[in-house]
């Protein structure tokens, strides 16, 4: 056994999204990414002695609603507090965040995975601001020859929740794939767009590894601020083969808080912040108390759509398509609308190969989405009808669809003016087959010596022939009858 | 049962609230937070098991705003009040460490 195999990573992970909102948390200064630098501040957001911050209504509702996803108990009070670190991104030197009574509680979220499901328990959710953007400068500015960084305040109070999970997490992968599922829950509930390469969802992970069997958790690490799935899920492997690592070589893990160079693939240690743990949080005393309205919260719990991984556990038990096909297809709310309906009309299983397929192939080129496309469930549902009934081929259906994505209309209507329809007549089939057996006796012979491949040539030929009208099964079949194989 | 704050934890409080003390001001320092935590023991010497723990003199709740735009400042406002200015932002002392 490799030393991989006998020890188990235990990974619990923080994500930090950016709600959805018009404006900031505790400001009405509008949210922007982009924007030219210090033009949506306040003396709020840029900490002016004085100001006082007031509560954003939209944040605690997108809060609420993520809290009901991820199956946590809404507290029927909350409090904010302070964290006091000095940084100059942190102009109040306290960021708002909350303590011990976050918004959300103790929930837990279900992650499909190709071999069953991914339970992970959340420790809890809660509401915070967002720092400012530091943009180191370089030597220069005023102080000739000093190494400055530029703060921009545009980012300053941004709502942001963070949701911490349990330590349930086995593997980087897994981890992974609770990420991208929790992702497309937040994306399609509004909560976030979870934009990560505008960093609008981050995530730090907690990574230990103990020997297979151990029940005691080994000292951990926190990797930083990834960014995007790649980062993640290397920076896990990297941390999780370090660990092992160290611990074969009979030395003992510190618990360190490491950064991820993409580059190098490899994990350095953030300098150390001097006691930058205690951040000596204290009651927020210019917030008062959020007690969400009991009615309000239920009304929010009622008004949940069902969520992605609840839709794809339905698919593959209702309309029996695969764990591949389901995650493809409810990749966006609208998709899923429209595979669904789709898969109410047809075989669901043509209707995600095809979805998948052919009509997201033709659509990437014109850079369209199925959803805006003219080919509507309806219009595709037709074309896939003639497909099933063997009036069309392949190929066939193929050019309608792409047709009916050019200027709409109807299947039926588009193979008759095409002539596309497959020839049912058998007699004119077997009259061709017959005269490309007589037109090519070697090949015909060499059939009969059982070289399979030779019937290609002859399917070939007969697509040809009819202009790709002829049903290629079934000229396979007058072949070997004719040719006596 | 006096409260006795050692000199060691002055000196990382003052550390974190980024305060060069002398020695004498952390000795001094020493004595007063000492005599706050007495008063804090004498207050704890009293039946307050009812009472539940008040973070606000105000009994407010749920002072929520709507989530609609208001105007913010003028750049040139906002900067006046920085250090220094370059790159149209607040101009600091260089922080290597990446910071999101
Ligand atoms: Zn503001």
């Amino acid at each position: 056994m490799s030393a991989r195999q006998s020890y188990e990573p235990v990974i619990g992970v923080e994500i930090h999204v950016q709600l959805a909102t018009a404006t900031k948390m505790f400001c009405g200064c509008e949210l922007s990414f982009g924007d030219p630098a210090n033009t949506h501040t306040c003396p709020v957001c840029l900490g002016h002695p004085g100001a006082l911050p007031v509560t954003n209504a939209r944040a605690v509702e997108l809060a609420i609603l993520a809290g009901h996803a991820l199956g946590c108990t809404i507290a029927p009070r909350s409090t904010f507090h302070r964290k006091n670190y000095f940084y100059p991104d942190l102009p109040k030197a306290y960021q708002i965040s909350q303590y011990d009574e976050p918004v959300c509680l103790g929930g837990e979220f279900v992650a499909l995975t190709p071999g069953g499901e991914l339970r992970v328990g959340i420790t809890r959710a809660h509401l915070e601001e967002d720092a400012a953007k530091l943009v180191h400068a370089g030597p220069g500015g005023r102080r000739a020859g000093a190494e400055s960084s530029i703060v921009d305040f545009n980012r300053g109070g941004t709502p942001l929740l963070e949701i911490v999970t349990e330590p349930d997490l086995h593997s980087a992968e897994d981890a992974v794939t609770f990420f991208k599922q929790l992702r497309l829950t937040l994306r399609q509930l509004g909560v976030s767009d979870c934009n990560m390469e505008e960093g609008s969802m981050r995530a730090d992970a907690n990574v230990s590894v103990r020997p297979v069997g151990s029940q005691e958790l080994g000292v951990k690490t926190e990797l930083k601020n990834m960014n995007s799935f790649r980062f993640l899920e290397r920076a896990m492997e990297a941390e999780i083969d370090r660990q092992i690592a160290i611990l074969e070589g009979g030395g003992k893990v510190t618990q360190d808080t490491l950064h991820y160079d993409p580059d190098s693939g490899t994990l350095h240690p953030l300098r150390s912040k001097e006691e930058a743990h205690d951040y000596r949080y204290l009651p927020e005393p210019d917030l008062v108390p959020v007690v969400p309205d009991p009615a309000w919260v239920d009304r929010l719990r009622a008004a949940l759509p069902e969520l992605p991984v609840d839709r794809r556990r339905r698919w593959m038990a209702e309309l029996g398509i695969t764990f591949e096909d389901a995650e493809v297809l409810s990749e966006s709310a609208e998709l899923a609308t429209y595979f669904e309906d789709l898969a109410a009309r047809v075989d669901p299983k043509a209707a995600a190969n095809w979805v998948r397929g052919e009509l997201r192939a033709q659509l990437r080129e014109r850079d369209e989405e199925p959803w805006e496309s003219r080919a509507t469930p309806e219009r595709l549902a037709g074309l896939l009808e003639l497909l099933d009934a063997r009036t069309i081929n392949v190929p066939a259906a193929k050019e309608v669809l792409a047709e009916l994505i050019e200027r709409g209309g109807d299947a039926v209507a588009i193979v008759e003016a095409k002539g596309l329809g497959q020839i049912t007549d058998e007699s004119e089939l077997d009259e061709l087959v017959a005269r490309l057996i007589a037109d090519n006796p070697e090949q015909a012979q060499q059939l009969r010596d059982g070289k399979e491949k030779v019937l290609g040539f002859f399917v070939g030929q007969a697509m040809k022939a009819t202009e790709g009208r002829a049903d290629p099964k079934r000229v396979g079949e007058l072949v070997r009858d004719r040719a006596g194989v | 049962m006096a409260a006795v704050i050692e000199r060691e934890t002055v000196e990382h409080v003052a550390r974190l609230a980024r305060l060069r003390l002398g020695p004498e001001e952390v000795e001094r320092m020493r004595q007063e937070l000492s005599g706050i935590l007495e008063h804090i023991e004498l207050i704890q010497s009293l039946e307050l098991d009812d009472v539940p723990p008040t973070t606000h003199v105000v009994a407010l709740q749920n002072v929520l705003r709507d989530d609609t735009p208001r105007p913010s400042l003028p750049r040139e406002l906002a900067l006046r009040e920085a250090p220094a200015v370059a790159h149209d932002g607040f101009e600091v002392r260089g922080w290597i460490e990446t910071h999101a």
